[in-house]
């Protein structure tokens, strides 16, 4: 196991330098440069400028200093925010994000699951077809389509939930963008979910449990759930990736002051910097997600270890 | 063709009509704005089928011309990721051994990244035009269709008649064209059903925040866009085109998952 996980963690770093310098070649290569919307007296002053951003170094040398200042978790200043360096907007906007993520990813995962199993149990009912109706509608529907539309519903019409940030009623301001945001998921791993429960409700070792006699919530509890998890599991990955892109639509709706919501409008305001240094943790972040899924792989399934 | 099939299909064909009659039929232009009907209730009654906008636009008209864009950069894409997908999946295929493990260990190392970012990055870096939508979306979208070529270059290469072919000294170019890409059309044609969406999903994502098509140029996400900034006074401006966004998408994904049932069924027979 600890040879698997070693391989593993080896194997994710060429993965992340590849991202970042994927990222830090194309602002760089991006035309105009960062101090274009501001006044320079004179070209004296410019270059005094970029020399101390270090500008003018050769392409490798910057791409280095940039990274060992990721390693002490330094991202630079913010071109547009000027006196904010982009590990503070960061941090300021994080707390938000993650609260909002998180919840949404839970919500997803419990009743995905739940939902799958369900279906997978009742196969050919009309719940079965129901659920994966509803889940397939759930798939093919943008986050941007039902975050204004069930704030419509909910918050202009009916009246029962606010409709944005501010209008402080503590909890419930949440309900509408985790629930949005969960929505596509949860219809992902109600459906990854159905599929591999039906996959596994007909193996041997299934037939085996029924055949002495056990009720079907013991077999599906004790037997079947942790194999059929698996790709649920394996898509974790994929899943934080869809949630971090639907809450750049989610807080924008909303009106949520997190990461997604910034990263937007510094791409708007061509705040390079900030731009890069939100790709450059969004990456981090579902590199280092898709490592822990890869072990968690290795612990749930003993196999894979030796492949 | 079973009914899964027939019926999305005949949905997206009648989206698809009106989408390229329909602003001829109409009287209005798409960005002739109209100051004594702003956001003008939809209706038969009114001039305006769907309504206006907030600049007294038609907006039957622009939902079609919506339509239009958001269809043609998703099918271009779609071929874009698909050509790539099918080349590079074929080609690790048919290769096997080593090759084929560096290449799909670079699509693996791919998929991890968070793509949507690189796409905003993309477009902020450089002028927003329409080429750069195309080839953004093309690159997110290729990766999926590479694996499955792949798998199925893999198994197609082991059969009796790829070895037979061989034998006989038929070039690899020549068992690639001739004996592998007309085996591998059906299951391309699946998830080029199902890589339109995905790529509907990217333009009209990028649309709605502001980073893709440029006005007066419309798209679905463009339009969903605006009509988030009326919707408590004029819901329809923002009902109507997140319908039909909505209605599209639904009906790709329905038809991709009716043909892939199709294709199995065939494969499992």
């Amino acid at each position: 196991m600890l040879r698997y996980t070693l391989f593993r963690i080896l194997g994710a770093i060429p993965t992340l330098l590849l991202v970042i310098a994927l990222a830090f070649m194309m602002v760089r290569a991006a035309p105009g440069g960062p101090f274009d919307a501001e006044y320079i007296p004179s070209t004296e002053v410019e270059k005094n400028l970029r020399d101390a951003y270090g500008l003018d170094d050769p392409l490798p040398q910057q791409f280095l200093t940039y990274l060992s200042g990721l390693l002490r978790g330094d991202l630079g200043p913010s071109i547009r925010q000027t006196g904010y360096s982009v590990a503070e907007l960061i941090g300021e906007a994080l707390p938000y994000s993650f609260l909002l993520g998180a919840t949404a990813m839970l919500l997803a995962l419990l009743l995905g699951v739940g939902a799958g199993t369900v279906a997978a149990l009742r196969q050919g009912s009309l719940l079965d077809r129901t659920i994966t109706g509803l889940s397939l509608t759930g798939i093919s529907i943008p986050v941007f389509v039902v975050a204004p539309v069930l704030v419509l519903l909910f918050a202009v019409k009916l009246q029962w939930l606010p409709a944005g940030w501010g209008s402080a009623r503590g909890a419930a301001t949440w309900v509408l963008p985790v629930v949005t945001l969960a929505l596509p998921q949860l219809a992902y791993v109600a459906r990854l979910m159905r599929a591999s429960m039906i996959d596994v409700l007909s193996s041997d070792f299934v037939r085996t449990a029924r055949a002495q006699g056990l009720g079907t919530a013991t077999i599906v509890r004790v037997h079947a759930l942790k194999p059929a998890m698996l790709p649920v599991i394996s898509y974790l990955g994929p899943a934080v990736a869809g949630i971090l892109t639907g809450s750049v639509v989610v807080e924008e709706v909303f009106g949520i002051p997190g990461l997604g919501e910034m990263f937007v409008r510094a791409a708007l305001n061509r705040d390079y910097t900030l731009v890069l240094g939100v790709v450059v943790f969004y990456a981090s972040l579902i590199v280092a997600l898709n490592l822990v899924v890869d072990i968690l792989y290795g612990v749930i399934d003993p196999r894979v270890r030796y492949r | 063709m079973s009914r899964a099939v027939k019926i999305p299909l005949a949905f997206l064909a009648a989206v698809a009509a009106m989408a390229v009659i329909g602003p001829f039929l109409s009287p209005h232009e798409y960005m002739t704005t109209n100051f004594d009907h702003l956001l003008a209730a939809p209706g038969s009654g009114s001039a305006h089928v769907f309504g206006t906008d907030d600049l007294g636009r038609d907006l039957f008209v622009r939902t079609m011309m919506g339509i239009r864009i958001t269809l043609t950069v998703a099918i271009v894409a779609s071929l874009v990721s698909l050509v790539i997908g099918v080349a590079y999946g074929a080609i690790a295929g048919f290769a096997g051994g080593r090759v084929d493990a560096v290449m799909m260990r670079f699509v693996d190392t791919l998929y991890a990244l968070p793509f949507i970012f690189f796409v905003i990055l993309l477009m902020v870096a450089f002028e927003r035009n329409f080429l750069l939508i195309f080839v953004a979306i093309g690159a997110v979208n290729w990766l999926d269709m590479a694996r499955i070529v792949r798998g199925q270059t893999l198994s197609l290469r082991e059969r009796e008649f790829v070895a037979a072919a061989r034998l006989t000294g038929v070039s690899s170019w020549r068992i690639i064209t001739r004996h592998i890409a007309p085996n591998l059309l059906g299951i391309v044609i699946v998830y080029v059903t199902l890589a339109i969406p995905q790529a509907i999903l990217v333009e009209s994502f990028l649309s709605f925040l502001g980073l893709g098509v440029q006005e007066p140029q419309t798209s679905l996400g463009a339009l969903v866009n605006a009509g988030v900034g009326h919707m408590e006074t004029a819901a329809w401006t923002l009902l109507i085109p997140a319908g039909v966004l909505a209605l599209i998408l639904l009906c790709f994904n329905f038809l991709g998952d009716g043909l892939r049932d199709q294709f199995d069924a065939r494969k499992a027979r």
